[in-house]
Formats: structure tokens, C-alpha cells, sequence
């Protein structure tokens, strides 16, 4: 190792380096300052701003910093009047295009270019003639363009190529006529686009949803953590007037290294809306009316202590979120436990859940995030990984364009944003048959297996997953979002560890919400609490409770009608219960059926902790008020505890809280052993013309923040009001594509367009939960007839 | 990743087969080696300029984003992206043929037929292209091109006679 060190000076200080390392690279690590606009640490070396221009001893004329390579005993200045003349040139150059519209742009106060200019530009510039101007394209709802800034240093183009995988933006033209873009009239549609706004040094393109909203200056800065996803990215949230106004990455190497997700970035917009609750609510002569906190506690109280008398404890129930904070899942299933009911849950969109007894203490990753990126092998079953975590198919990526097979069962064909061994879409069925095949070729010998291996078809697909599998020195098996929602999830999870351990790979889980994985460490599962514990009796999973006599019903966090396969049983589960709301906001169904309503306070909004996929705890404390009387959940739920006389809610802040299941989860390790004990093969769908509802929960419908965050609604990602169909079930429908159709089943109805989409296994028609079309409507995985509207 | 490779007929089976001839002297992991030719080919099969159509065919068989082909398609002078007549008529400007006198050249062409440089006939006949470098034909200088043939040492009447005759 020693051997490759070398030893340079900069500006007289005698550095290391690593050889072949860039003299940027070196000078970073170092402190030393260089400026620089084309250059970024996670993109290649494209050289082509000049700003970076130092001066090498024995060099003839000064070098771009970033593209030259340490030399042993390399002497060299960034400040010499050689160097710092040919940075003032190149500044007077870029600057020759550039608009200098700072009052009017949105960049002014943390722009690179003003930055740069005020350190190592001149004051005045012999450029009199007519600037260049660029018309402006829109690019969506997401980003606004301003390309009359742009210097083109392509650090957005490079992005788009090089880490986001989908090549959107360019630069066509050239010389004065370069411009960036999308040449022809198009959105942006990466789920990772935002980052161009973080990477691009000037004001060219900015946040379209926060645009023209604050000044950098006026605005505070806060650490905090994601909700949306497992990957839990870290967070700088910028508040000005008491409300967010925006979200930019934090940088952690080992999380979300120097990026977010659109859904991190935008889905503050979902905190300030109309349906967001200000004030506690009781229904009082059949109306919702704002009361006082003390009024609305004593009536949650007393509905659940009534319930309780009348009864008993298994008539009272609670649905957590995933995206509740750790101490708010804790104190939730606390707080039921304490009246005798083991009736709490957070698994909303899960159908099976026969084999939740042999189910980890928490799904976890089974290893590190980074380890990602050096799986030689994978299988990902029911998992839009490039969506639901995109921080993690990023690692996925890196490991794709390294050589990695990297394969997918999923519900449909999703398109990911590397290239893929295979990538197939089956219905539920037809996956498990898939995973059987797969299983078969790997040589498993598990009984489970070989009972059933003659129903397999292993073709040349399902032997090459296996040898990738069983050949790779870095495998893995991870179950995602979809697998969770599978019909036969046990036999999905069954199989799954039966490939894993037949190739030797790694088992593991991309967990859905920001704290899907806290929930079950905090016991919000009605079979297990805090700290894995199994109860003596188990409680009502969260299917169960939408058809169980349940007297009073709290919801925490969640919108059943959105989040649960069977929104028409959640309709009218919620109709008929006493049902206590703690929300941030209240949909127009809640507004007709809830009971009491406790306004709480939101991410950025809170202190708390999330428990990402590899099991870190990350704290993060509230950034900005809630609106109005609000609340946090934690608090809400210690004075109900102390309303209704239960022991143990004493508690004086939310490090009491966390240390009290810490201590409780002390003991626990990791582990996603799994001894399966049962397969089941479902019969096959016999009746051949009949289409099965199928689909997911959306990425951009995935939380009550998400689904009311406005500019990612208008995204092509969060496109509703459609069924899609594949074309050969769409020919024998005799449908043409955006044809309005009524779809059926049981007595629900509602009208939507069909979309061809060949990525829909035939026989399915694709009609994902989580939005406002279908809110209410069936249930996933029921057959459905279309019918032709008028 | 856009894989796809289907072409729905936009390019025609000449052209696809002039690309395939190109494609045989890349690494097969190269495909994107061929795209100069293949531009070329498909302005040539759709009369001298280029459609987002043809450059999203060029994109799909050449396994390239889309972006990328319009990126070399913009950037090059020799492809036209904007409809344009179907004779390409590009009289030199540059240093040594303005000595020679293209300016009447070009004053003349524009004269008869009405319009600037950079402009077509309205019949779609003629398009008087910018040409912006030099055609390293100096020593015939004022000279021109027409499609893909140079005309030298050029007078007004040696003009007429070269466009009239173009069917
Ligand atoms: S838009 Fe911004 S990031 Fe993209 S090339 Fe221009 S200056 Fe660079
Ligand atoms: S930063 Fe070195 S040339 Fe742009
Ligand atoms: S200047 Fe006209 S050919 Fe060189």
C-alpha cells in the first residue's frame, strides 16, 4: 500500500497522495481550496471549465487541477500570480454569457458562480457586446429551467448518464448554440432529477416547487431524516417563517451518499395543505367540531375505556404507520397493551401473514448498504427497487455496471435503471411458480421443495438466476415492497430462503416505509412486542381488523382506504367503528367518519427516530411548529396514557421514550433465518377470461405526506385514473388504448382510461391502491370485469 | 435502459443495411461507433435532413438514449435537423474564397432565387446552406457545393449553369 503513496507540496505544504489521484482529489482532503464549477467528486472528469487552473513547477502553463494526476514530488501553486491570472481569465470568460441577474434568481446567496466570482474574478469585465440567451423549455413539474445561466460545465448531464442511469438531459448545439436540455418537448422523469438542482453550480435549474419562495439567507437549516423509504436518507431541512420550504441531501457515505430521492425532496409540499389539521375534533350531534385538547382526550379515553367495559379488549384495536417515528410506534402498542388488546399493527398493505411467527425481529438487509454495490449476484423478488428505495438501486446500479446479474420476480415488468440478467413480470401465481423453477435449479433439497418440484418449468432463465446465484462470491436474495403484498406471502418468503440458502446467498429485505422496520422492533405487530417478545395470545393483524366487530378503532398516522388492499372493507370498517384519528391530515372520507380527531405533528415536525433497513437508529429533532394546536404523536399518547390511569407513561421528554425500547431491544441481534415450514401452490385460475386486479403501492402514493405533496403528484410517476392492460388481453377485450372503461368487482364501479402497457403480465389488469381513484374501490388481487363506457 | 430495437419501419431497409455494414467494424459493445454513418444514411433515405422520428430510430438501433443521438445530430453542420430543399447548395465564405470574391456569388444566388442563406426554395427544390468552415478547396476558390460534389473557380454564369441543370 505504502508503494502507491507519493509525496507532493501545494503551496509548501508537503502532502500524500495516492497515485493516479487527481491534485483536486489530494487538495480537498487537504483543506486547500481550489476553485472549481465543472468538477464533482461522485462524477467523472470532464475538465471542461477551466476554473480549476493551478500552476505545476516544470508544467509550461497552468493545469486543470481536476484532470491532472499527482506526480511524485510535484510542486504546486494555487495561488501564484501565474495561477490566479488564469482563474481570473477564466472567470471573465464564463461570466462573458452569463446574465449576472442575481437579484432575480433563485441560486443568489449559495451560488458557486457568485461564490467563485467574489473570491477569484475581477471586478469589472471588458465584455460589452450582446450576451447569448436561451429560450426555456419546461422539463416538468419538478424543475425550473433557466438556461440562459447555464455554463455548461454538464455536471446535470453527467448526472443523468452516469449515477441516475436514465439519460435525459443533454447538450445539443455547440459552441454559442450549446444549449442543455431535452431537445425535443419532454419532461425530466428520473425519481432521482432533483439532484441536478444540488449539482448545478449557478441558477440554471432550481427547484420549481420552492421557486421564488425565500432567500437562502433568511432561511434555517436542520438535520433530520427520510420517512418514505427503508434507505432512511439524511436530510438538511430548510425552514423560513416557521414552515419548510425545502429539502436537500445530507451527506452520508454510508446512506444516501451525497443524494435524495425526488420523494425526499419534494414531499414537504404535502406538509401545508387544506385537508391539514389545526385543532382536536370531536363529532358532537353528528358534526365534527374543533374543541379544546382536555375535551377531545377525555372522549378518546373514554371511548376506548367504554369499549373496553362493553366488550372487552379485543374490541378496541390500532393501525400504526411505518412512517411514525420509532417513540409514536412504541408508546402506540404501549398504550394498547396496557387495556389488554394486542389488536395493533402497521402491516396496511400485507394479505398473508400466516408465517408471521417465523418472520426476523425485523426485516433487515442482511448487510450493509454499501455491500450493495459489491453483489456479484442478485435476485430481487417483488421489488421496484429503482422507485420504492432508489438510494439502494443506485448501490444496485454500481454493482450492475461492474459485471454484476442482477434479476427480478415481480408482479409486472418493471423497468430499473441498469441493465438487468432477467426482469419478469408474472401474476401472483405465476411468480410463485417462477420462484419454485428457480428453486429447482439451484439443486434445493429442501422437502418443501422437492414435494412440489414437478409442478416447476425451469427454463433458461430460471437456471441462469441459479448459477449467477450459486457462482457469485457476493449473492443475495431480497424480498421488496410487492412481496410483502403478495397474496401467498409465506410461500414468496418460503422460496425465497429456500434459493438463498440452496446458492449460499445473503436473505434479506428492502423494508417500504422510513420505519416499516422500527415498527417491529417497537411491538406494533399484534403478535410481538417491543423487542420481538411474542405475546401470549396473538392479536388482529391488520386485514383482520377491517371485518372484526371492533368497537372503537385508533388510526395513527395512516389512511386505511389508501394503504390497505381491500379499501371497500376499510370504507366501511371506519364507517361503522368509533374511530380516533391521531393525524397530521384528515381526507374528506375521515372528515365524514371519524369520531375523535387528534392533530399531530408531522415529519420535520417532531423528534424522533427511524430505524433504516440496516438497523441504524437515526434521531433526528423537530425542525419547524406544527400548525396550530398540534401535537407530537409521542406526547399525544403519554397523556392519553396518564388519562386513562396506565402505568408506565411518565414520561418528561422523547429520550425517555427511545431509551426505555432500547433497553428493551438491548438483547437483539439481526438475523433473517427463516425455517420455512410450508409452501402452498394456489390453484390455478381456471376461469381463463377473467382478469385479476393486480398492482402495488405506488411510490408516489406510499404515505399521506407523499400523496399530498403536489408537484410529484403532477409527475408521470404518480399517473392515476388508469387501468393497464396488456395488449393481447386488450385485443381479446376488443378495447383500444384510452378507451374509458368501467371497472367491476363486487359492487364496487369506477370509470378509468386503458392504458397498453406489455409490461402487465397478461391476464392482470394493472390498478395499483394508494390513490384517489380507487380509494374505496375492491380489493387487489380479486377479479374485476371491464366494461366498455359510453 | 433503452434497449429496444424496434424501428417500425422509419428507417428503410437500404439505410438499415448501410448501418449493419457500418456496425460490422465496431466492437459489438460499441454500436454507438456507427452513429456519424447512420445520421448520414438516414438524412440521405429522407431527401437531405432529419426527423426526431429517423434520430429515435437511429437512437433504438444503435442502443443509445435518445438524447445522445440528437446531442451528435445538433452538433454537426453536416446534419440538417430542420426540414430543408432537396439540392444542398453551400457556397463557400470562408477567408480564402471571400478574397475571391464569393460575396458575389452568394449575392447572386440568393437574387435569383429569393431567398437568404440558410433558407429553401419554396418548391423544396434548393436550400442555400450556411457553410461555416472552410471545404479546404482554397485553390479553386470561389467555390461551392453542391450535394456532395465541389464546383470551382465559380463566375455567376458557371453558376446558372450548374443549379439549372439540378432536376
Ligand atoms: S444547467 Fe447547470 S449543471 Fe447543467 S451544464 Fe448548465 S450550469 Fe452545468
Ligand atoms: S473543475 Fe477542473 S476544469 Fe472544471
Ligand atoms: S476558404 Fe473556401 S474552400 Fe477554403
Amino acid at each position: 500500500m505504502s508503494d502507491d503513496l507519493i509525496n507532493i507540496t501545494v503551496d509548501g505544504k508537503q502532502l500524500q497522495a495516492r497515485k493516479g489521484q487527481m491534485l483536486i482529489e489530494v487538495t480537498d482532503a487537504a483543506g486547500i481550496e481550489i476553485p472549481r464549477f465543472c468538477y464533482h467528486k461522485k462524477l467523472s472528469v470532464a475538465a471542461n471549465c477551466r476554473m480549476c487552473l493551478v500552476e505545476v513547477e516544470k508544467a509550461p502553463k497552468p493545469l486543470p487541477a481536476c484532470a491532472t494526476p499527482v506526480m511524485p514530488d510535484m510542486v504546486v501553486k494555487t495561488t501564484s500570480e501565474l495561477a490566479a491570472g488564469a482563474q481570473q481569465g477564466t472567470m471573465e470568460f464564463l461570466l462573458i454569457n452569463h446574465p449576472l441577474d442575481c437579484p432575480i434568481c433563485d441560486q443568489g446567496g449559495e451560488c458557486e458562480l457568485q461564490d467563485v466570482a467574489m473570491g477569484y474574478g475581477n471586478s469589472s469585465s471588458d465584455y460589452v457586446e450582446t450576451k447569448r440567451v436561451v429560450m426555456d423549455k419546461n422539463i416538468g413539474p419538478l424543475i425550473s429551467t433557466e438556461l440562459t445561466r447555464c455554463i455548461h460545465c454538464t455536471r446535470c448531464v453527467r448526472f443523468g448518464e452516469e449515477i441516475a442511469g436514465i439519460r435525459e438531459l443533454g447538450a445539443t448545439g455547440r459552441g454559442e448554440n450549446m444549449r442543455i436540455g431535452t431537445y425535443i418537448a419532454k419532461s425530466v422523469d428520473s425519481e432521482l432529477s432533483g439532484n441536478v438542482i444540488d449539482l448545478c453550480p449557478v441558477g440554471a435549474l432550481t427547484a420549481k416547487p420552492s421557486r421564488f419562495s425565500a432567500r437562502s439567507w433568511e432561511l434555517t437549516q436542520h438535520s433530520t431524516v427520510s420517512p418514505h423509504d427503508s434507505v432512511g436518507s439524511n436530510l438538511f431541512v430548510h425552514v423560513g417563517n416557521g414552515s419548510v420550504t425545502r429539502a436537500v441531501p445530507r451527506e452520508n457515505e454510508a446512506i444516501n451518499e451525497t443524494w435524495i430521492s425526488d420523494r425526499d425532496r419534494f414531499s414537504y409540499e404535502g406538509l401545508y395543505t387544506d385537508d391539514r389539521i389545526s385543532s382536536p375534533m370531536l363529532r358532537i350531534d353528528g358534526e365534527l367540531k374543533p374543541v379544546d385538547w382536555q375535551t377531545a382526550l377525555s372522549a378518546t379515553a373514554k371511548a376506548l375505556s367504554d369499549a373496553v367495559e362493553k366488550s372487552g379488549p379485543k374490541s378496541i384495536a390500532a393501525l400504526g404507520s411505518a412512517q411514525s417515528t420509532l417513540e409514536e410506534q412504541y408508546l402506540l402498542q404501549k398504550l394498547m397493551r396496557a387495556l389488554g388488546s394486542n389488536n395493533v399493527d402497521h402491516r396496511l398493505t400485507q394479505i398473508d401473514y400466516s408465517d408471521q411467527q417465523l418472520a426476523p425481529v425485523m426485516p433487515w438487509l442482511g448487510m450493509a448498504l454499501e455491500d450493495l454495490e459489491n453483489l456479484n449476484a442478485a435476485l430481487l423478488i417483488g421489488s421496484n427497487v429503482r422507485k420504492e428505495q432508489p438510494l439502494a438501486a443506485l448501490r444496485l446500479r454500481k454493482a450492475s455496471l461492474k459485471g454484476a446479474s442482477i434479476s427480478f420476480i415481480n408482479p409486472r415488468v418493471y423497468p430499473m435503471n441498469f441493465d438487468t440478467a432477467s426482469n419478469i413480470g408474472a401474476s401472483p401465481r405465476e411468480q410463485l411458480l417462477h420462484l419454485l423453477a428457480v428453486a429447482v435449479a439451484c439443486g434445493c433439497q429442501d422437502e418443501l421443495v422437492t414435494r412440489i418440484a414437478s409442478e416447476a418449468t425451469v427454463d433458461d432463465n430460471h437456471r441462469a438466476i441459479a448459477d449467477h446465484l450459486k457462482s457469485a462470491d457476493n449473492a443475495a436474495v431480497l424480498l421488496g415492497n410487492s412481496s410483502v403484498m403478495h397474496p401467498d406471502y409465506a410461500s414468496v418468503r418460503a422460496l425465497a430462503s429456500c434459493i438463498a440458502s440452496a446458492t449460499g446467498a445473503v436473505f434479506g429485505y428492502l423494508p417500504e416505509g422510513g420505519n416499516t422496520a422500527g415498527a417491529w422492533l417497537a411491538g406494533c405487530v399484534p403478535h410481538r412486542t417491543a423487542g420481538g417478545v411474542a405475546t401470549e395470545t396473538v392479536g388482529l393483524n391488520a386485514a383482520q381488523m377491517l371485518d372484526a366487530p371492533l368497537e372503537t378503532l385508533v388510526l395513527m398516522g395512516v389512511e386505511p382506504r389508501y394503504e390497505q388492499i381491500n379499501s371497500a372493507l376499510a370504507r366501511k370498517q371506519i364507517a361503522n367503528a368509533t374511530t380516533i384519528i391521531i393525524s397530521t391530515h384528515l381526507s374528506r372520507h375521515a372528515v365524514d367518519h371519524a369520531d375523535v380527531v387528534l392533530p399531530s405533528a408531522a415529519f420535520t415536525e417532531t423528534s424522533g427516530t427511524f430505524v433504516n433497513a440496516v438497523g441504524a437508529w437515526q434521531m433526528f429533532n423537530g425542525a419547524a411548529a406544527p400548525p396550530g394546536e398540534g401535537r407530537p404523536g409521542w406526547k399525544i399518547l403519554r397523556v392519553l396514557g396518564n388519562e386513562l390511569n396506565l402505568d408506565g407513561f411518565d414520561f418528561n421528554d422523547v429520550t425517555a421514550v427511545r431509551g426505555e425500547l432500547k433497553t428493551l431491544c438491548r438483547e437483539l441481534t439481526l438475523d433473517n433465518t427463516y425455517s420455512a415450514d410450508a409452501i402452498e401452490l394456489p390453484e390455478p385460475n381456471t376461469n381463463g377470461h377473467e382478469l385479476i386486479r393486480c398492482g402495488d403501492l405506488p411510490a408516489y402514493k406510499s404515505d399521506m405526506l407523499v400523496r399530498r405533496a403536489r408537484s410529484l403528484q403532477k409527475t408521470v410517476d404518480a399517473r392515476q385514473n388508469v387501468v393497464a392492460l396488456n395488449s393481447v388481453d386488450l385485443q381479446a377485450l376488443g378495447l383500444e388504448e384510452n378507451a374509458v372503461v368501467s371497472v367491476q368487482q363486487d359492487d364496487s364501479t369506477v370509470m378509468l382510461k386503458v392504458a397498453q402497457d406489455d409490461g402487465v403480465p397478461a391476464g392482470c389488469a394493472w390498478l395499483p391502491i394508494g390513490s384517489t381513484d380507487v380509494a374505496g374501490f375492491g380489493s387487489l388481487f380479486q377479479p374485476v370485469t371491464l366494461v366498455p363506457g359510453s | 435502459m433503452s434497449a429496444a430495437t424496434g424501428n417500425n419501419g422509419v428507417l428503410n431497409a437500404h439505410t438499415l443495411e448501410e448501418i449493419d455494414e457500418w456496425l460490422q467494424r465496431y466492437p459489438a459493445d460499441q454500436k454507438q461507433s456507427a452513429v456519424l454513418a447512420a445520421l448520414r444514411a438516414a438524412q440521405h433515405q429522407n431527401n437531405g435532413f432529419l426527423t426526431v422520428e429517423l434520430m429515435d430510430a437511429v437512437a433504438d438501433k444503435l442502443e443509445m438514449s435518445k438524447i445522445a443521438v440528437y446531442e451528435v445530430a445538433s452538433f454537426y453542420s453536416m446534419y440538417e435537423t430542420k426540414p430543408v430543399g432537396k439540392h444542398c447548395v453551400a457556397i463557400c465564405t470562408n477567408i480564402s474564397c471571400m478574397l475571391m470574391g464569393s460575396d458575389t456569388i452568394v449575392n447572386h444566388v440568393e437574387n435569383k432565387y429569393g431567398i437568404k442563406l440558410g433558407e429553401s426554395t419554396a418548391d423544396g427544390k434548393i436550400y442555400l446552406k450556411v457553410e461555416e468552415e472552410c471545404l479546404a478547396g482554397c485553390d479553386g476558390g470561389p467555390m461551392m457545393q453542391v450535394d456532395h460534389v465541389y464546383h470551382m473557380k465559380l463566375t455567376p454564369e458557371k453558376v446558372d449553369k450548374i443549379l439549372d441543370s439540378l432536376d
